[in-house]
């Protein structure tokens, strides 16, 4: 499995990419995985200032569904705009055309808590 | 590994799953393959092709002697009088409570041998219930650790089989089985039943044989495609065709006659809960299990309450999923009456949201 060593990781299973003041979100590779099938993802935040670990979305599996968690504080600028229409990208291509959104970042210090790549992965037992 | 995974038990093919990278769950105290190539994919394999399930979690008893017609006739709600020799009958057993210990599978071997195949959840509960109520010295057999069972599924089920017997797959009808050579085995019971509504067989044999048999019927169907089906497809291939699955949309506390098995409960006969159940058919029940599909986009699950349009509770769905064949929410669940009949809408409380639904006739796949 793959995990990109320029992104931190969640212990929910979310990943975050940095770019300055703005963060893109999605989740890892071990999540589709063990969601399987995904069928929608339900985004209804967008313009909405949330604190870390609130929740910003749904995902919806064929046989689950799970909550998705910010990472860090901050107001979502955007959901992908491809996602209602593609769902199966976050299944096919977690860390590119699968990402779910944006979020301006409110408090750079909560970046330090989130997890390395090699982290992530002894957190999950690869 | 925690303690209670110490004690789950694998069937003879757990490697083969493994090896095949299933992902592997507990499940009714067996580690068992939920998924292979991913859920949409296994099912429609079967739903097009051909898929074979490892179901060797399920428990068969032998019941034997010159009463067992009698005892399985006390126990079940189906008339087993109407079985002859090489037809299987699906039926459930009655708790003297109006609910449902378990539903199960009665096969007629001959006039005085019956097997009876029962959910893996439950074998512990039905063997005793049976037990209790063999006041005819019928010999029982619990069978089940050293049974496999493969069910075989799907469009090219029947080609890939017939490479394998001599018996002709053809002139073996719905709900019949018959015992013969099959892989080069002797005694192989081959039958024409399964749970995903797509046609072909299940084939029960001895654990030993359980690595060759699998082979061979990989073999036999790799120029149709065969790909291993995991529990997850199970579920959404029987819920499009609106089989009840125990635990869930029937269970101790729900009747066959508000679960729609009326057709398999027959009043021509003493029974458990005759009495009971015949009155519930006479004078009607207040709730009834209902398929139902999604309107708004949304996917129904298990435990979710299900409302009228003004917000009043009316019931709780008890099976839900998206189907991969319809490509939207379906589900089954318990409603008051009233609003039972198809097309009647209803709303499934998903988060914080009330979706529309409408009542749908079953099965929700039609070939």
């Amino acid at each position: 499995m793959n995990f990109p060593d320029n992104l931190k990781y969640t212990k929910d299973h979310e990943w975050v990419l940095v770019n300055g003041e703005t963060a893109t979100i999605g989740i890892t590779e071990f999540a589709q995985g063990e969601l399987g099938d995904i069928v929608y993802v339900e985004i209804e935040t967008v313009g909405e200032e949330l604190g870390q670990h609130d929740v910003f979305g749904t995902v919806e599996a064929v046989k689950t569904v799970s909550d998705l968690f910010m990472p860090v504080t901050g107001v979502v600028l955007e959901k992908n705009p491809a996602i209602d229409a593609n769902p199966e990208s976050v299944n096919k291509d977690p860390y590119g055309e699968g990402w779910m959104i944006k979020v301006a970042i409110a408090n750079p210090s909560e970046l330090a808590g989130l997890m390395s790549a090699a982290d992530y992965k002894a957190m999950i037992g690869q | 590994m925690d303690a209670a995974a110490d004690t789950l038990k694998n069937t003879a093919l757990l490697e083969k799953h493994i090896a095949l990278g299933a992902k592997i769950v507990p499940f009714a105290g067996y580690n068992m393959p939920v998924s292979y190539s991913g859920l949409n994919d296994e099912h429609l394999t079967v739903r097009n092709a051909v898929g074979v399930f490892d179901v060797s979690h399920m428990g068969e008893f032998i019941l034997k002697g010159d009463k067992a017609l009698d005892l399985i006739q006390l126990v079940t709600s189906n008339d087993a009088s109407a079985l002859t020799d090489g037809r299987v009958q699906y039926s459930c057993l009655p708790n003297g409570k109006g609910g449902i210990v378990d539903d199960l599978l009665v096969y007629r071997i001959d006039g005085k041998t019956y097997m009876l195949v029962v959910n893996a959840s439950n074998i512990e509960k039905d063997w005793n219930w049976i037990s209790k109520h063999n006041n005819f010295g019928v010999d029982m057999k619990d069978i089940s650790d050293r049974t496999s069972l493969l069910a075989v599924q799907g469009p090219k089920a029947t080609d890939t089989l017939q490479k394998l017997t001599d018996i002709s797959l053809a002139d073996i009808p719905y709900y019949h089985f018959k015992k013969g050579k099959f892989a080069g085995e002797e005694n192989i019971v081959i039958s024409n039943t399964g749970y995903t509504g797509a046609g072909g067989f299940e084939i029960y044999f001895d654990n030993n044989l359980a690595s060759k048999i699998w082979d061979a019927v990989f073999a036999a169907g790799a120029e149709f495609g065969i790909k291993p089906v995991g529990l997850g497809a199970r579920d959404t291939l029987r819920l499009e065709m609106g089989f009840c699955l125990y635990g869930n949309d029937i269970d101790d506390t729900t009747s066959p006659i508000e679960a729609g098995l009326g057709w398999i409960t027959k009043f021509n006969k003493e029974f458990t809960d005759k009495a009971l159940l015949s009155e519930q058919k006479e004078k009607g029940v207040s709730r009834k299990l209902v398929g139902f599909e999604m309107i708004d986009r949304g996917i129904p699950r298990h435990d979710y309450e299900i409302a009228d349009a003004a917000g009043n509770i009316i019931g709780k769905v008890t099976s839900g999923t998206q189907s991969p064949s319809l490509q939207k929410g379906i589900g089954m669940g318990y409603v008051q009456t009233t609003f039972s009949k198809p097309e009647t809408e209803i709303f499934i409380k998903i988060r914080d949201k009330a979706l529309k639904a409408k009542v749908a006739k079953i099965p929700f796949y039609k070939k």
